[in-house]
């Protein structure tokens, strides 16, 4: 499905901020995959992410997808197959357009080679409306309001609406409930594994929570220093605890995991 | 008077056109397009050579055509060669000064003498009576307003709205925001060169300077509609730009009867207007904090 090798970025190269964001990573993702990713603060996990859907191009090594070279493809040609979600909601939608605009526009994925003057048909605000009625959170019936009047939660939402209503073959979600309240934050993220599931979307996942890496999905990364340091799945996964998942690290990278978010989720959660 | 009103009326349509360009260029995709000045007068100028030569029709078609390979340039540079976007603006519309002088085979003055224009050939129809000018410039401008309502809600015209309002969803749609922008800038110096175009032919003349300053008037036309009208949906401010026009056109004829200010400071005048409109969300801000300042200071001397 999805396939990095040996991928390599260095930020300001030649000078005194020279930043080896990702070295020499290399990752194989089956079809169906859901993988939970964890890592230190700066290990890399937003720069693998940003390689995979083209917001840069990686210095060295190549990015497949579904058995197609995309290491040169630019970013808004892989978005047609990527999907995306980021932790800033506001970064996902249009604020001035309108909640029926919005969808429109992410449909539009669904329609290489659709003629630019088409408008949004009857029949398309009909699937839009039954898609947001999906999402229980009343917006189907205000397809005429700017997005902007959402709350972050809803906007987050229907981000994740407009990246998943044309199922893409690889969804990247990028710490996406870490900047919403823990109710909305729940709410979002059991809407996540319910689309992820129905559609079967190869997904990473990136987390700072550690009960959750392990508990979603069938396959848990953790980064450091640009590398991927541990990659567990299957039987060995299933039986980890947190404490479990710091000792290897631990063991693996050299040190211990100094992401204060991480710990203090852990510690909460404890 | 009611020849200053139809005057009003009819420069308030057909410059109305350069605030429908900015509504798109400023308002939607959020750059501030210098091209304009430029632009209008190369419409002018094509629309003026051309009607000179015998086809005012073609001459329209002609100026809309060239004020878009304006825009084309204008965003090749900004978005291909990574010039900024006003400066970007500023180079197009330099070179469109020796551009329009070619256009008007190397003259600063091109005028219509005894030729055809198309307010002439309705003129001569009989439509319209007296008010033949009004209804052509009319015409003109709600059949444009009416197309970039309906361009502006086809797909197309909704990633040209996205690409103002935020790049990363259009990229994230599958359309390349350099697309966007150059479609989004061709139409708006395709209208502005339109504009040009009409005013050329009404006047029955094109000057080399005619466009000085046409990108403030064109701005201040759209804060006066939005002052007036509110930005609320497309519809309503396409309507407003126009609307805003007119009233620019009216103070115009108002201040040029009456001279409450000298003519000659008028430019002065709407630089001024179009500064504070723009000025003055930040303008509030800082009032608020001063008395925010003022009452904490009070109160914090006990």
């Amino acid at each position: 499905m999805l396939r990095l090798e040996h991928i390599k970025k260095t930020f300001n190269p030649g000078t005194v901020n020279e930043k080896r964001a990702v070295w020499d990573l290399s990752l194989h993702l089956k079809p169906g995959d859901f993988t939970t990713i964890i890592g230190s603060n700066g290990a890399g996990k937003s720069t693998m992410l940003n390689a995979i859907s083209g917001s840069f191009y990686v210095d060295e090594g190549s990015v497949w997808l579904d058995g197609k070279n995309m290491t040169f493809v630019e970013e808004y040609k892989r978005s047609r197959v990527i999907g995306r979600l980021f932790q800033d909601p506001l970064r996902g939608t249009a604020p001035h357009m309108t909640i029926e605009e919005n969808l429109a526009l992410a449909y539009l994925r669904a329609s290489e080679g659709s003629i630019p003057f088409s408008r949004i048909s009857r029949k398309d605000k009909a699937f839009f409306r039954e898609q947001l009625s999906l999402l229980e959170m009343g917006l189907e019936d205000r397809m005429k309001q700017p997005v902007g009047l959402l709350s972050g939660g809803q906007r987050q939402a229907l981000t994740l609406l407009m990246a998943t209503m044309v199922t893409p073959k690889l969804l990247l979600l990028d710490e996406h409930t870490a900047a919403l309240d823990p109710g909305t934050a729940e709410k979002v993220l059991e809407l996540t594994t319910r689309i992820i599931e129905q559609n079967q979307i190869t997904c990473l996942m990136v987390t700072h929570n550690m009960h959750q890496a392990l508990e979603l999905g069938n396959r848990t990364l953790m980064m450091d220093d640009g590398k991927i340091v541990l990659d567990v799945e299957g039987e060995e996964r299933a039986h980890m605890t947190v404490t479990d998942l710091l000792e290897k690290f631990r063991s693996n990278s050299g040190k211990d995991l100094d992401n204060d978010r991480i710990l203090l989720s852990a510690g909460q959660e404890n | 008077m009611l020849y200053v009103i139809q005057t009003a009326l009819e420069l308030g349509f057909m410059y109305a056109l350069v605030a429908l360009a900015l509504f798109l260029s400023y308002r939607i995709l959020d750059i501030a397009d210098l091209t304009t000045d430029g632009s209008f007068v190369l419409g002018a100028a094509v629309s003026v050579t051309l009607a000179a030569a015998g086809h005012p029709f073609l001459a329209v078609f002609a100026a809309l055509a060239a004020g878009a390979l304006a825009g084309y340039v204008t965003a090749f540079l900004q978005t291909r060669l990574g010039v900024p976007s006003i400066l970007a603006g500023i180079v197009t519309n330099t070179g469109l000064y020796t551009v329009n002088l070619m256009v008007m085979g190397w003259s600063s003055n091109v005028s219509l003498l005894k030729q055809e224009t198309m307010f002439t050939m309705l003129r001569d129809t009989g439509i319209g009576g007296n008010f033949h000018k009004l209804l052509l410039a009319a015409g003109i401008t709600v059949l444009v307003s009416l197309l970039l309502i309906w361009f502006l809600g086809t797909r197309l015209g909704l990633s040209i709205r996205a690409t103002g309002d935020n790049k990363d969803i259009v990229r994230a749609s599958s359309i390349n925001p350099v697309f966007t922008i150059s479609v989004g800038l061709c139409v708006a110096n395709a209208m502005t060169a339109l504009s040009g175009a009409v005013v050329g032919q009404y006047q029955k003349s094109a000057d080399i300077n005619s466009g000085t300053g046409i990108v403030v008037i064109g701005l201040a036309c759209l804060i006066i509609g939005e002052t007036v009208f509110g930005r609320r949906s497309v519809g309503r401010n396409v309507a407003a730009a126009v609307a805003g026009s007119i009233v620019y056109r009216f103070l115009y004829a108002v201040i040029l009867k009456t001279s409450v200010v000298p003519i000659e400071c008028l430019k002065l005048v709407t630089a001024v207007v179009v500064a504070l409109a723009i000025a003055s969300p930040t303008l509030k801000e800082w009032g608020n904090f001063q008395k925010r300042k003022i009452r904490s200071m009070q109160k914090g001397g006990r």
